[in-house]
């Protein structure tokens, strides 16, 4: 967890967020204020279309390059909707639309998720807890005409929102699309369920950046706090809670590295990433729950930073399917093959 | 001040890898058909004519050098054969212990007579190894053995009682931790040296422990003046524990240490047939899922060691999560599974049953041995910089 990486973009990230998104950044964002100067560095930096390619005015990075931002961003707790900016670029670039500046989201996020194109080109339907969208300047989203599936362009002005926050305080909002008329239509071969796969790769980069800050967070602590007459790093019970949250990070972290193994390929491994979400989802609960033991009663207040963290692990985790939906769903392919394949599918992508 | 989390790089396993895993699965396959084992019975037995012919095969010492039998074949190769021949419960007793640990030591720090004698021999599986580390009062506490090794002309005479020495009672030879000097008060693990016992000396007996699941792996080792040439000396005198770590590195974190009750789950699987409830479905789903991502970070450390590291608390990570994993697994499958009843067909396939039992009863001994729970996070701990 150096602070420099043989990453430039990377390092770019870190230091834009070492910066400009300290704590009181991510306070006051939760009251409402928007952090401008966060923002217009990533922008101005280029790192907002990370996954835009050159010709298109892009960073033209690796899809490992974004991934690797995000996980900075998860660190930092950056409230600003980058991860949302960056997948909306990669489903705009796929359709062959140009990414607009300013902060982007996307929708549908739901796997039940349904928004129509009529034929008179008009959007119908709803969206619920569409993160940032009050922010965003265009929403992106993936929508039906007939049965054909679409990527749409669409304003944010003019469209009926109605503002909710996730439990970390960030913007989670209903948005309804009757009657908007998009900038540009375009088909895609993404469906809404590569798209919710795709997001939840995205959310375990941040959930694993999230961990590793914990975890760094609670051995600080834990080094600094003394009671009984010497740190609290030094109780041998305090020693586990700590070794079980490290590997719980490493855990994480090796399933957001799966997770987005598994997106570079054309066909996204569905398994490989109910796998990651299960994991990674799971390890999110634990350690924030390790992290708060070791902080004691000063983790539970809102002046310390532990909760920009832990409330972002609990409210991402939920994010593009828990553990009990992707559980089910890798078991139900288990069933499918059956018990004397259950070795072969372990070990199948390598 | 930024605090090290431990890295799992991905590794990819190369082309090779892909090729030997359809060759060991076919051979396992030829194995389990022609009778040698069964796949469904218990933790794979010890079979020396099994362990030959792997040996023949090119599997034992993949990655030492020609020069000494080896194959000169990469870690991530070796793991292959490990995973498949564990994933099938093969009977690979008389050979696992040297290919994993006793080799690796000889090889790194044993003396040139003795890795060109032995170390052929565990190559073509005719050599089934032991290890001397426990005694009544130095369990956890390696560094605390007292079994004395006495310097006497052209050897050592060995002195005290090892114990629960798995295996002792198969084994060829034994990697023995025995004290030539008493620690020093700058540092207690001072004074213990590695030495290479051929268990039919004479001054050496075992004795059986039962275990508690009725069987005979455990012993107790007793030393009364039994005598080791000086060329069984390994490494050097007094200097073991600098010797120790990266033996553990190649021991805790294998495929070993995460698999032990994969039966049970596969079980499950089977007794779920192809439509499961939500509920089992998610419940398969979620082990699956750990293990999954364990067997990833298991196969990461050899990529580590693979590029030449020593990661030991890389080690202990993927140790501790797995074996807290293998070990609580009987118990989801055991809530998970379908409640037996008197509706059930008559059958003698109690296949279900049997993985069920086995596991439960092996699993108190996953989170104790090569390393407790608690040793292991004492270790990670002190990777953080706690202690």
């Amino acid at each position: 967890m150096a602070d420099s990486t043989d990453n430039i973009i990377v390092d770019t990230a870190t230091r834009i967020f070492q910066d400009l998104c300290e704590p009181n950044t991510v306070n006051e964002a939760e009251q409402g204020v928007w952090p401008k100067a966060l923002w217009d560095a990533l922008e101005e930096s280029g790192l907002t279309l990370t996954w835009v390619p050159d010709e298109l005015g892009g960073a033209g990075a690796t899809l490992a390059d974004g991934f690797a931002v995000l996980r900075a961003s998860g660190r930092f707790a950056a409230p600003v909707p980058l991860a949302e900016t960056l997948m909306a670029g990669w489903l705009l670039t796929q359709a062959g639309i140009a990414v607009p500046g300013g902060p982007l989201t996307i929708a549908p996020i739901h796997a039940d998720g349904r928004i129509g194109l009529t034929a008179d080109g008009a959007l119908s339907g709803r969206a619920r807890r569409v993160p940032f969208a009050r922010s965003a300047g265009h929403i992106t989203v993936l929508a039906h005409r007939g049965n054909e599936t679409v990527v749409a362009l669409v304003a944010a002005a003019g469209l009926s929102i109605r503002r909710s926050t996730s439990l970390a305080g960030e913007p989670r909002d209903d948005v309804s699309f009757d009657g908007a008329f998009p900038d540009d239509v375009r088909p895609t071969a993404i469906d809404q369920d590569l798209l919710v796969c795709f997001g939840a790769a995205v959310r375990l980069q941040q959930i694993a950046g999230a961990l590793e800050k914990i975890l760094e967070q609670s051995v600080q602590y834990a080094l600094d706090r003394s009671q009984f007459g010497r740190p609290i790093a030094k109780f041998q019970a305090v020693q586990h809670n700590l070794a079980t949250l490290a590997g719980e990070v490493a855990a994480a972290s090796a399933a957001a590295d799966a997770a987005a193994e598994a997106c570079s390929h054309p066909d996204i491994a569905i398994s490989e990433i109910a796998i990651a979400k299960v994991r990674g989802g799971e390890a999110a609960g634990t350690g924030a729950a390790i992290a708060h033991q070791v902080h004691g009663a000063m983790g539970f207040t809102y002046e310390h930073s532990l909760h920009h963290a832990t409330r972002r692990l609990w409210a991402w985790r939920e994010e593009f399917g828990n553990e009990a939906v992707w559980a089910a769903r890798l078991g139900r392919m288990v069933a499918e093959r059956g018990a004397d394949e259950l070795w072969p599918f372990i070990t199948a992508e390598s | 001040m930024t605090t090290p989390s431990f890295r799992f790089d991905p590794v990819e396993l190369p082309p090779e890898a892909k090729d030997l895993r359809r060759e060991v699965r076919a051979f396992l396959r030829q194995e389990i058909e022609a009778g040698t084992f069964s796949p469904y019975r218990g933790k794979g037995s010890f079979s020396r004519e099994f362990s030959r012919k792997v040996g023949a095969m090119g599997w034992i010492g993949m990655t030492w050098p020609t020069k000494y039998g080896g194959h000169e074949r990469s870690h991530l190769e070796r793991y292959v054969v490990t995973e498949e021949m564990l994933a099938a419960r093969a009977p690979t007793r008389a050979h696992s212990t040297a290919d994993r640990q006793s080799g690796p030591v000889i090889l790194r720090y044993g003396q040139e007579e003795i890795k060109e004698k032995i170390l052929p021999q565990i190559a073509r599986g005719e050599l089934c190894f032991c290890i001397g580390l426990s005694e009544p009062n130095s369990g956890s506490d390696v560094f605390a053995a007292s079994t004395r090794a006495t310097k006497t002309d052209g050897g050592w005479l060995v002195n005290g009682r090892k114990i629960w020495t798995s295996g002792a009672h198969q084994a060829d030879y034994m990697i023995a931790l025995l004290r030539t000097s008493p620690p020093t008060k700058e540092n207690r693990r001072h004074g213990l040296t590695q030495f290479l016992v051929e268990m039919k000396t004479p001054g050496i007996s075992t004795r059986p422990i039962i275990n508690l699941t009725g069987s005979h792996d455990f012993n107790e080792v007793v030393f009364d003046d039994a005598f080791l040439p000086d060329s069984h000396l390994i490494g050097e005198v007094d200097m073991a524990w600098k010797q120790a770590t990266d033996e553990l590195a190649y021991e805790r974190s294998g495929p070993d240490r995460w698999i032990e009750t994969f039966p049970a789950l596969v079980e499950l699987v089977r007794l779920a047939g192809e439509e499961p409830s939500e509920r089992l479905a998610e419940g398969i789903g979620r082990e699956v899922a750990h293990l999954a991502t364990l067997r990833r970070m298991s196969l990461s450390v050899a990529g580590m060691l693979q590029a030449g590291k020593t990661p030991s608390v890389e080690a202990a990570v993927v140790k501790d999560l797995g074996t807290n994993f293998e070990q609580a697994l009987p118990d989801k499958v055991r809530l998970l599974a379908p409640p037996p009843g008197d509706a059930l067909p008559d059958t003698n396939d109690d296949r279900f049953e049997e993985a069920l039992r086995y596991s439960t009863l092996i699993a108190p001994k996953l989170t104790i041995q090569g390393g407790t729970r608690e040793v292991l996070r004492g270790i990670i701990a002190r990777g953080l910089g706690l202690r």
